[in-house]
């Protein structure tokens, strides 16, 4: 399955998993109570496959791990963010389609 | 190029009707879907008003229902996004992916759907996913304790808006009629419930805040021209819908609003091609209507494969 490619993110790991990564990470902030992550979480699954070697993805939930959230002011579900050397490069709030985030992706691995 | 006898674009309840209805019939039935199916139906807390239901059931199990009862019937599923579409005489329809892809079918419906309508005023994209949303079953567990501003007097106004009395402290609904649109029983409900305060005959001009969020709310009374503020963390915003539909600019005749015009069989004005559900130029936008639109498009499209 696709899913073996994306890693389960929470606030203990968060600094060295994400902020402390050689590559580029995309985090998908998500819940199970949320319709959009579920409608999402397919793309972002093919995504870590995709990107295998360049990009880490990385899924957190919410309800598990609400400090990482609050102290990048997520207030809506699903976020994505994308982090390089530490830093937040991209957000994208609400369940877009594959190129839209692609096109963020584009962006840190080329 | 692999044809097939019919593609679905869009996996909504119109588009997953479509497919159990032509899956059914017999045709090679393909649904492409840009996320994982169910469309709007998934941020939908309670269903309500699908009859058969008697004690509602949550939006989840709905699409899970409608999609496993569609795949009984042997309909294919593929991740895409559709760009674009053309007939080619005199039998086939050819769907354009974004992706480069092109995939062919004697018969294409289209069920893109809609999305929420945005209000169009400052604020509102800068505090987009901090503090301004458009999906309460989605963010509402953000804003526990907070107060927060609903926008919009329909049934979905109303009914997130209930919803949001869950979490916050306060949800104050904010509609520029004189009396809200809701059905009835919504009305009644959220009269009944003291978390919510009505604010009539008023428009929300702009959302303020900082880099910690949504502070505020700007709203103009429309009788007496007063503007005020209103404190406020979360904003939701229910105020109507627009189609699925940009990429069919030129390909199907639209409606002034953009949803697509057919004929009582879903016919679209581009021969082969049909469309059903919220992407549909109609009355009423429901989950019913969207699974009709599905079945009697299906069923066309059959007519017309079969040639009877």
């Amino acid at each position: 399955m696709a899913d073996d490619k994306v890693i389960h993110v929470t606030d203990a790991d968060f600094e060295t998993t994400v902020l402390g990564a050689d590559l580029p990470v995309l985090v998908d902030f998500w819940a199970s109570w949320c319709g959009p992550c579920r409608a999402i979480a397919p793309v972002v699954e093919e995504l870590a496959s995709e990107y295998d070697g360049k990009v880490i993805v990385a899924k957190m939930n919410v309800d598990e791990s609400p400090a990482t959230p609050g102290k990048y002011g997520i207030r809506a579900i699903p976020t994505l963010i994308l982090f390089k050397d530490g830093q937040v490069v991209d957000q994208i709030t609400g369940a877009v389609g594959k190129a839209l985030i692609e096109a963020a992706l584009t962006k840190v691995t080329s | 190029m692999a044809e097939r006898d019919l593609i679905i674009i869009g996996g909504g309840p119109a588009g997953l009707t479509a497919g159990l209805y032509g899956s059914r019939a017999g045709l090679q039935t393909l649904l492409v879907e840009k996320l994982s199916p169910g469309g709007q139906v998934l941020i939908t807390d309670q269903v309500e008003n699908y009859p058969g239901f008697p004690e509602g059931l949550s939006g989840f199990e709905l699409v899970e229902k409608m999609t496993a009862h569609a795949r009984k019937f042997g309909m294919e599923e593929m991740n895409g996004e559709v760009i674009g579409m053309e007939y080619h005489h005199p039998e086939a329809v050819t769907v354009k992916l974004a992706d480069g892809n092109t995939l062919a079918a004697k018969a294409v419906i289209i069920a893109t759907g809609a999305g929420h309508r945005r209000l169009e005023i400052p604020g509102e994209e800068e505090f987009t996913g901090r503090g301004v949303s458009y999906c309460a079953t989605c963010d509402g567990p953000f804003f526990r304790d907070q107060e927060v501003a609903v926008i919009g007097g329909g049934d979905s106004a109303v009914q997130e808006a209930i919803f949001l009395t869950k979490f916050a402290s306060r949800v104050y609904l904010i509609h520029r009629r004189d009396r809200l649109r809701a059905v009835k029983a919504l009305q009644e409900r959220a009269f009944e419930n003291p978390k919510i305060e009505f604010i009539y005959d008023s428009v929300v001009k702009r959302f303020d805040g900082d880099e910690s969020g949504l502070r505020s709310v700007t709203i103009e009374n429309l009788r007496n021209g007063k503007v005020s503020d209103l404190a406020v963390g979360g904003g939701f915003i229910f105020v109507g819908m627009v189609p699925n539909t940009g990429f069919l600019k030129g390909v199907v005749d639209l409606d002034g609003q953009g949803f697509v015009i057919t004929d009582e069989w879903m016919k679209t004005s581009a021969n082969r091609i049909f469309a059903a559900g919220d992407c549909r130029s109609k009355p009423l936008l429901q989950i019913v209507t969207a699974a009709s639109d599905g079945a009697t498009a299906a069923f066309a499209a059959e007519h017309l494969i079969y040639g009877v």
